[in-house]
């Protein structure tokens, strides 16, 4: 064996286990054709860099100023987001549920991990988990308190199981305190798990730019 | 089939713990099966829920003790090979030895952002007026197929209302099977938190499921 080799055979043991076995396979779609590597670039580079909560921030945000816009949102979630150029890829049919005094939504999806990508971006590592997937529907009470979040005494909670390709967007409610804001300080308030459900809009958030 | 995947009203997995300021990936192998995994996807060899079912069908120890990325990679392999893409031999060595199957498509680089907006839209044109109305009350089959099916067993033989007609949308239990693609009306039922779980569960919850025809009957 040459010393060349060698050296490639030390580099090629700084992989894990799971690494060599995805870069086995990326290898092998792309050796046999399958698959382009610029598309596997161009695809990580849009949910790295182009699509997340902040999507969604803007579609709550434009809810809580433009009651015509909110009515669309009500009556065709996929036409109303599509007005704000969002849709496609893990979201082609999306369904806008609206927090109310009465009634707080949930989102989940037990059987895999439906999200509504276009909006949201990927789902975090908790919401692809058994813990959340098997508590949500049992104990969808418990499961707000896993998160801090307590709801007012008399708001009923309804529970949207993900089980066919409509994907849910929680609108929460426009917190007391915003009157005037404008529709990019209110997006600033808007984090991802106020669309889930597992949390509320935070008006201390305020253009911290932050949308996680 | 009653996998390791349905996990609804399961318990003893412990809290639900969320990461402060989760990265979107947390290693970049991680990222390179989630392309992989759309791109193979594009190539039209499988559907979505021949994909589900692939990660279904792992050993729910294999299932349960697996990210949900390490799913994604493990629910690949078969598939592929199932489909007849690869052979084992290949993804043990990382290189071509069989000559390649022809995809329907290739999707390249300059393509994904078109094609990722467009997405894959499930609703078809319906052959038959929906059987349900709004305000209708079913009962969901009780049924425990060996195949994919998208209806949860805590879910089955229970008492629900219409609430919604999504519209008429592609069947994924004959799909997942590789049968030819089939369409039903595809509805959101809402049932009571007691009726789920049992006279002990809060009243005041409700969940619902998006349920096809087929899984339906009048109550």
């Amino acid at each position: 064996m040459s010393g060349h080799h060698h050296h490639d055979h030390d580099h090629d043991n700084h992989f894990t286990p799971i690494e060599a076995r995805v870069k086995a396979l990326e290898s092998l779609m792309v050796g046999k054709g399958y698959v382009d590597p610029a598309a596997l670039d161009a695809i990580i580079d849009t949910y790295e860099t182009k699509i997340g909560p902040r999507n969604g921030a803007r579609v709550v945000a434009r809810a809580w100023v433009d009651p015509d816009f909110a009515a669309r949102l009500k009556a065709d979630g996929t036409a109303a987001v599509a007005e704000l150029g969002f849709g496609g890829r893990g979201g082609e049919h999306t369904v806008a549920c609206f927090n109310t005094p009465e009634e707080h939504n949930l989102i989940v999806c037990t059987l895999c991990s439906c999200y509504p990508w276009p909006l949201l971006g990927l789902p975090p590592v908790w919401y692809k988990s058994p813990p959340y997937r098997a508590k949500a529907v049992i104990d969808p009470r418990g499961t707000l308190a896993d998160f801090g979040l307590t709801l007012p005494e008399g708001q009923r909670i309804r529970v949207w199981d993900s089980t066919a390709e409509t994907r849910f967007l929680v609108i929460p409610m426009r917190p007391a305190g915003t009157e005037g804001w404008s529709e990019d300080k209110l997006a600033s308030i808007v984090n991802r798990d106020s669309m889930i459900g597992t949390g509320l809009p935070r008006v201390e958030d305020a253009d911290r730019g932050t949308t996680s | 089939m009653n996998g390791a995947q349905d996990l609804g009203g399961q318990m003893g997995f412990g809290p639900v713990q969320p990461e402060p300021n989760e990265p979107i990936f947390h290693a970049e192998w991680e990222k390179r099966v989630l392309a992989i995994n759309v791109a193979a996807g594009a190539m039209g060899g499988w559907t979505i829920d021949g994909i589900r079912a692939a990660r279904e069908s792992l050993p729910p120890a294999q299932y349960l003790s697996s990210s949900y990325y390490e799913i994604w990679l493990a629910g690949l392999h078969k598939i592929l090979v199932e489909k007849g893409f690869v052979t084992p031999e290949e993804l043990q060595q990382g290189k071509p030895l069989a000559p390649a199957k022809t995809p329907k498509r290739v999707l390249k680089g300059d393509e994904v952002a078109a094609v990722l907006r467009r997405g894959f839209p499930y609703e078809r044109e319906a052959e038959a007026p929906a059987r349900f109305a709004v305000g209708d009350v079913v009962r969901t089959r009780v049924m425990h197929p060996q195949h994919h099916t998208r209806l949860p067993r805590y879910a089955r033989g229970k008492r629900g209302v219409i609430e919604r007609i999504t519209g008429c949308h592609v069947f994924p239990d004959t799909g997942a099977q590789g049968l030819p693609e089939t369409a039903q009306w595809l509805y959101t039922v809402v049932f009571t938190g007691p009726e789920l779980w049992g006279p002990d569960a809060d009243p005041t919850s409700s969940v619902s499921i998006e349920a096809w025809e087929s899984y339906l009957e009048p109550a």
